[in-house]
């Protein structure tokens, strides 16, 4: 008998939310599976932290990084169940066989499909970097820095030639220090937060000043400004070209400036990691401040959807540490829900997690506003690469609002806009963006794509070999019974 | 009497100051088939009001397999077929938008000598009605023009004027071509209710009163709703037949396959992409528009594909959809004037045989609006039917 593939809560992703929330439910005695897309526990920001070869160097990534090791043990360590390399194409539930009671999830691991049940659904499938469209961001040479730092985390591979880094946030001035750290020479850092805007930004200030990232940030900056040349206030950012990334030209001071360069790592911060919130049907909200999408969940994770919840920077950019005691706080609700303790313990039980939840968190609005991406960086114009799947221009986004195509479904059916492999990941907020601009209206008005399964690729001839429908049926009604 | 005059006069009046839309002809439904209808209508000089309630295209017409099929059709609906397939051959002077559309051809094919002698049978029905479009192809035929097709195919039936089209591009096309015409459309709004007042139709919506003359009733798997206002009741099913869509691939396929016992629609489009749909059916609720894939339902669709196909194994699948759809218990559509209500028609159910018969049904409604009648004989789709 198989009874492997039925379980009281199925996670997705295994950063810090989705580690901390198994840990969690395990202490209930709830049984539970993580899917984790990664070979590795840890997410992106524990990225290969208990097999990373810099172990050796820990003064690379510092402390914080290595401080997630603590937390990847104690996953490793509890009885949640964890399958490894699990890309996780469809989560269903009014064809799952027990609509009441179930999802059927759809996952594969090494080409091969597998389906499993599960009463309740955490989605902690994290944030990826915001998509940075200026001309020439497609070109070999030019890479997110976010994947430049996961080299770096668990391979240790760090560019070789002339680096030069561009955007703004917190984690571009993260990875330079690291960067200086190892020893790697950067040309030049371009920082692209648009300058002014620190003076309208006091009421937060007090907030941020006691935030667990202030003194760390300001100690991280510091020390980059005095080791790198940072030019600031620039417009007009450039990567050239003909096979592979040969400059980076930008104005600023009034004058047009050029750094020759054989790497460029763009960053402007991250965004959730929605696709499969969004399959599934969770509603999503525009974050003004963000300018991004966001599943709506409440305080306790809980979404639109009966027994679908989130945790972590998918529910809302906060960061590794509001991820973690976020992730415990929706666990423990899960738990409620689930019969394993009542109410007033449930508030009981939850009150340290508030606490870091806030302290975590605090000053967020600060760095949020002042790290808003400038308009100039997210709304592109002319031949600069959208979808970079379907080599769509911004210029053919806008010429096809003009004739008629009002929202971002359209555009995929008259230009293919977002139709590639990546699902739109990296040209849903531009798209929407953009026709919010043509238009004059305001992103929430536009919408979003809409998103279908699978949410991750798979072959034909893996969807071919699915387990069968009765097997599946049989899988259901064997977990009805009470155990 | 004349007490009553002045009431209607006095309701005339406010209703010019509650600011209530008019036209001549309202149509309900921004798909294909209400898009057509709208377009003929205005090129006849017809003013004509459109409501959508999501966007033109959003359903059945946007994101459909886009088959321009005449191959083995109901015999009901094979005149109404060949009309409209000779509007597609002229499509860019009708729309002025080529729509995507080129002739490759589709054929079904036979697996065994189950499918081969259902197929023969077809055939041999059509030839003795004098039609002539569709034809035998031998196996060693079938394997020349489809090389990649399983050896053990047992031949098939093919129409080789047939073809596919972008089917949102083609809604789009019609669209703008009705508006060019001084066509009015509205998009997203909802009808709520609908009433027959003084010879007139009154159109109750999320966005206000329209009012018209004529009312036509193109609203797809919503249709059988605005028939029942009438005491119109029709066994309409709202269907989600799925459809997948493979990333680019090397140039393999010319024609348009379709299965004969097992459902499959298979087709290569020019960028590439193979689209695979047939008929394998998604969980839909209608009232929230939401549609949920069945799995285990497209599993099998993949199995098909795998065993005719066999390279096709390592497809790689970029996305599933359904759209919703009106399916007819009979498999044919209704069209044509209400059984009970003047200046009223229908034109719905077409689920997974509508797309090629769009053009031919907008001048069908166009005839009958304008002229009250139609020289194709579209007795077999009248509403009555089910009552």
């Amino acid at each position: 008998m198989n009874t492997g593939t039925n379980y009281d809560v199925a996670i997705i992703g295994a950063g810090p939310a989705g580690m901390a929330a198994a840990i969690s439910l395990t202490k209930f005695g709830i049984n539970v599976v993580v899917l984790d897309e990664n070979v590795s526990a840890g997410g992106q920001i524990y990225r290969g932290v208990t097999t990373s070869p810099l172990s050796a160097k820990p003064q690379i990534l510092g402390d914080d990084y290595w401080s997630g090791q603590k937390l990847v043990k104690e996953f490793l360590e509890s009885s949640a169940e964890r399958i490894a390399g699990a890309s996780v194409w469809a989560v269903s539930q009014h064809t799952s066989g027990s609509e009441q009671s179930h999802f059927e999830i759809g996952y594969s691991v090494n080409a091969q499909s597998n389906i499993m049940h599960a009463r309740h659904v955490l989605l902690a499938t994290g944030a990826h970097e915001r998509p940075f469209p200026i001309p020439g961001w497609t070109l070999p040479g030019v890479m997110t820095a976010g994947a430049a730092q996961s080299l770096l985390k668990s391979t240790a591979i760090v560019p070789s030639g002339r680096l030069v880094l561009a955007g703004c946030g917190p984690l571009l001035y993260l990875i330079a220090w690291q960067y200086l750290n190892a020893g790697v020479k950067i040309e030049a850092f371009l920082d692209t937060t648009p300058k002014g805007r620190i003076p309208n930004l006091w009421p937060y200030a007090f907030d941020f000043m006691r935030s667990p990232y202030f003194l760390k940030g300001l100690k991280l900056v510091r020390e980059v400004k005095a080791n790198v040349n940072v030019i600031k206030s620039l417009s007009g950012l450039v990567a050239n070209g003909q096979e592979k990334l040969e400059s980076v030209t930008f104005k600023s001071a009034s004058k047009n400036q050029s750094i020759e360069a054989d790497h460029l790592l763009l960053h402007q911060g991250v965004i959730p990691n929605i696709n499969l919130a969004q399959a599934i049907g969770v509603t999503l909200e525009w974050n003004d401040i963000l300018k991004c999408w966001v599943p709506m969940s409440d305080a306790w994770g809980n979404t639109n959807i009966e027994r679908i919840h989130m945790a972590g920077d998918a529910a809302g950019i906060a960061g590794a540490w509001a991820a973690e005691s976020r992730g415990q706080l929706v666990a423990t609700d899960i738990a409620y829900q689930l019969g394993k303790l009542s109410l007033a313990q449930r508030d009981i039980s939850v009150t340290e997690h508030r606490k870091v939840y806030a302290r975590a968190t605090r000053g967020r609005e600060f760095f949020d506003r002042l790290f808003q991406p400038a308009q100039a960086f997210r709304r592109p114009t002319g031949d600069t690469v959208v979808c970079r799947c379907e080599e769509i221009t911004a210029q053919q986004v806008r010429e096809t609002v003009k004739i008629g195509c009002t929202g971002p479904n359209q555009m995929k059916s008259f230009l293919r806009c977002g139709m590639g492999l990546c699902q739109g990941r990296f040209c849903a907020v531009t798209v929407t963006e953009l026709i919010a601009d043509e238009r004059g209206v305001s992103e929430s008005e536009v919408g979003h794509y809409r998103l279908r399964f699978p949410t991750k690729p798979l072959t034909l001839g893996e969807l071919a070999t699915l387990p069968q429908t009765d097997e599946s049926i049989s899988a259901v009604v064997r977990l009805k019974k009470p155990v | 009497m004349s007490q009553l005059v002045q009431s209607l006069d006095l309701k005339n009046r406010c209703d010019v100051m509650r600011n209530i839309v008019t036209s001549d002809v309202i149509v309900i439904g921004g798909g294909l088939h209400g898009s057509s209808t709208a377009m003929n209508l205005a090129k006849a000089g017809a003013e004509v009001l459109l409501l959508e309630k999501n966007y033109v295209g959003r359903h059945a017409s946007g994101v459909n397999a886009g088959g321009v099929r005449t191959l083995t059709r109901h015999m009901a609906e094979v005149p109404l077929s060949l009309a409209s397939q000779q509007i597609w051959a002229n499509i860019q002077d009708h729309v002025d938008d080529d729509c995507g559309f080129e002739i490759c051809g589709q054929m079904r094919v036979a697996e065994h000598e189950a499918d081969v002698k259902t197929l023969r049978d077809r055939l041999a029905l059509m030839q003795s009605k004098g039609y002539t479009h569709e034809e035998w192809v031998e196996p060693a035929d079938v394997c020349k023009m489809i090389p990649s097709i399983v050896p053990t195919i047992k031949g098939g039936l093919i129409a080789r004027h047939d073809g596919a089209a972008d089917p949102y591009r083609t809604t789009l096309a019609f669209r703008r071509k009705a508006q060019q015409y001084g066509a009015d459309f509205r998009e997203g709004v909802t009808v709520h209710q609908v009433a027959k007042r003084n010879q007139s139709w009154w159109v109750d919506t999320d966005a206000g009163q329209f009012q018209s003359r004529v009312l036509v009733n193109c609203a797809g798997a919503w249709a059988d709703k605005i028939a029942a206002q009438f005491g119109e009741f029709v066994p309409l099913k709202a269907v989600g037949p799925m459809m997948l869509v493979t990333t680019r691939m090397p140039h393999f396929l010319e024609t348009v396959v379709l299965g004969t016992s097992r459902p499959l629609s298979f087709k290569q489009r020019a960028n590439g992409t193979v689209l695979i749909g047939g008929g394998h059916l998604a969980w839909v609720d209608r009232n929230r528009d939401v549609t949920e894939l069945d799995f285990h339902a497209l599993s099998k669709g993949a199995k098909t594909v795998c065993e005719l196909f066999p390279h096709m194994r390592n497809a790689v699948i970029s996305r599933g959809w359904a759209g919703i759809e009106a399916s007819m218990p009979d498999g044919i559509p209704v069209i044509g004037p209400s059984g009970v209500e003047e200046n009223l028609f229908h034109a719905f159910g077409f689920s997974t045989h509508g797309f090629q018969l769009g053009p031919v049904v907008g001048q069908i409604m166009k005839d009958l609006i304008l002229s009250g009648t139609t020289d194709l004989p579209i007795e077999p789709f009248h509403i009555s039917r089910f009552s």
